[in-house]
């Protein structure tokens, strides 16, 4: 068996490791392609949290009740600790903080198209909590399985939070649903918009996502684009049937033989117009971004002021 | 002030009085006092901990994992170690 394992190559060892569902962690040796994939995953990973608080940050100041704002509140935090949590697990693998926000500030970097939709009502705080972080959770529960150990145990807290996000803008939906008629179709005109771009957060279609087969191959990725869309579907058409709501979409139905719903074609030009910068918000979610981390350039300037006059003076005094 | 990018902290947290502190994560702050504060905002909403310890990452010194075999295997072996390698009639209780 030692000697077996001595005419193995890195590559070899690495993938022998990955395929018996041993972690890699840090230090460990891992082959360059890997590396890249990770840091470019994780960090846009860390940057959608981190853009994602925008379009619900401009509905605080709106919520409708002390207690909506206070949920939004804590959401909205979780979402920071969520990127926080990301960037971190990103910057094992080799790169700084000031890389990744420089990359995603330039425009280099991408992070989620949902979050270049707009959030025209109080019902889309439904639908980004109810649909979107849905979505996210399809995602990220499997990423809790992810090969890559400080990736893995940030999914593992990030997973455990976001089960709160979905629930409140269920409650959300359900509240609008039961209420008034006017009320009721402010949360069908939601679903009506964020519909097809939540089915967008899965990526292409498999056949068109040329880089899946290597991640399922690292168990970077433990399910394909299209297999997670179905599971989706499959869960949330029977929740708004509950809400008494209609999926935007006439070619949903039940397919018996399958037993999943069939589904219509999502719309690739708009995908793809979404990604390539063409989005309704993409300008204004990337100038709030840059403008908050200029306007913020004097506060860590001054914290670190702070800190070298404080060890200078301890360093006297000792 | 050419340092942009503040120090890198473990963060270390005890979940609660009987336990120890565990390592939960990482995060950038410019000082301590600042790095205990931000762990508390990030990891600890959700009542998660009952005490904080933050150590800036550079002073944390690893094992390599290319020296884990010489490192670690020589345990391997040593099965006597382990309670389980005596046997004990049956008779015998408490032990």
């Amino acid at each position: 068996m030692e000697t077996l394992e001595k005419v193995l190559t890195p590559e070899e060892q690495f993938q022998a490791r990955i395929d018996a569902d041993i972690r890699i962690e840090p230090k460990d040796w891992m082959p360059d392609a890997y590396r890249k994939t990770l840091i470019r995953q994780i960090s846009q990973h860390a940057h959608s949290e981190l853009v994602g608080m925008l379009p619900e940050g401009n509905w605080i100041t709106r919520a409708p009740s002390l207690k909506r704002k206070s949920i939004l509140l804590a959401k909205v935090q979780d979402e920071a600790g969520h990127g926080l949590y990301l960037y971190s697990a990103a910057e094992t693998l080799g790169t700084t903080r000031d890389q990744m926000l420089a990359d995603l500030h330039s425009g280099k970097a991408k992070y989620s198209s949902i979050f270049n939709y707009p959030t025209l009502s109080w019902a889309d705080m439904g639908c980004v909590g109810w649909l979107v972080d849905g979505a996210a959770i399809l995602n990220q529960v499997p990423l809790c399985r992810t090969s890559y150990g400080p990736y893995a145990r940030a999914m593992v807290r990030v997973c455990k939070e976001e089960s709160f996000h979905q629930r409140q803008g269920f409650e959300v939906m359900q509240t609008l649903c039961e209420g008034a008629p006017v009320q009721k179709e402010m949360a069908q005109e939601a679903l009506n918009r964020w519909w097809w771009p939540t089915l967008m957060m899965f990526g292409p279609k498999d056949a068109d996502s040329p880089n899946t087969a290597q991640s399922m191959n690292w168990r970077i990725k433990r399910f394909t684009n299209d297999e997670l869309r179905q599971k989706f579907v499959d869960m949330m058409v029977p929740q708004a049937e509950f809400l008494g709501l209609t999926v935007p979409d006439e070619k949903v139905k039940w397919n018996e033989e399958r037993q999943a719903y069939d589904f219509g074609e999502v719309n690739w030009d708009e995908f793809w117009a979404v990604v390539k910068g063409n989005g309704l918000c993409n300008h204004e979610r990337l100038q709030a971004r840059v403008d908050a981390h200029e306007e913020g350039a004097w506060v860590r300037e001054a914290a670190n002021a702070h800190a070298a006059k404080r060890a200078a003076r301890e360093a006297v005094a000792a | 002030m050419n340092q942009s990018e503040w120090p890198l902290w473990e963060v270390f947290i005890r979940s609660k009085q009987g336990l120890d502190h565990k390592h939960v994560g990482s995060l950038h702050a410019a000082d301590a006092t600042m790095a205990v504060q931000n762990a508390r905002d990030v990891y600890t909403r959700r009542l998660e901990g009952v005490s904080i310890w933050v150590v800036e990452s550079k002073h944390i010194h690893a094992s390599n994992p290319d020296d884990s075999e010489a490192f670690f295997d020589p345990a391997a072996d040593k099965v006597y170690r382990h309670p389980t390698f005596y046997e004990v009639p049956d008779s015998i209780k408490h032990m």
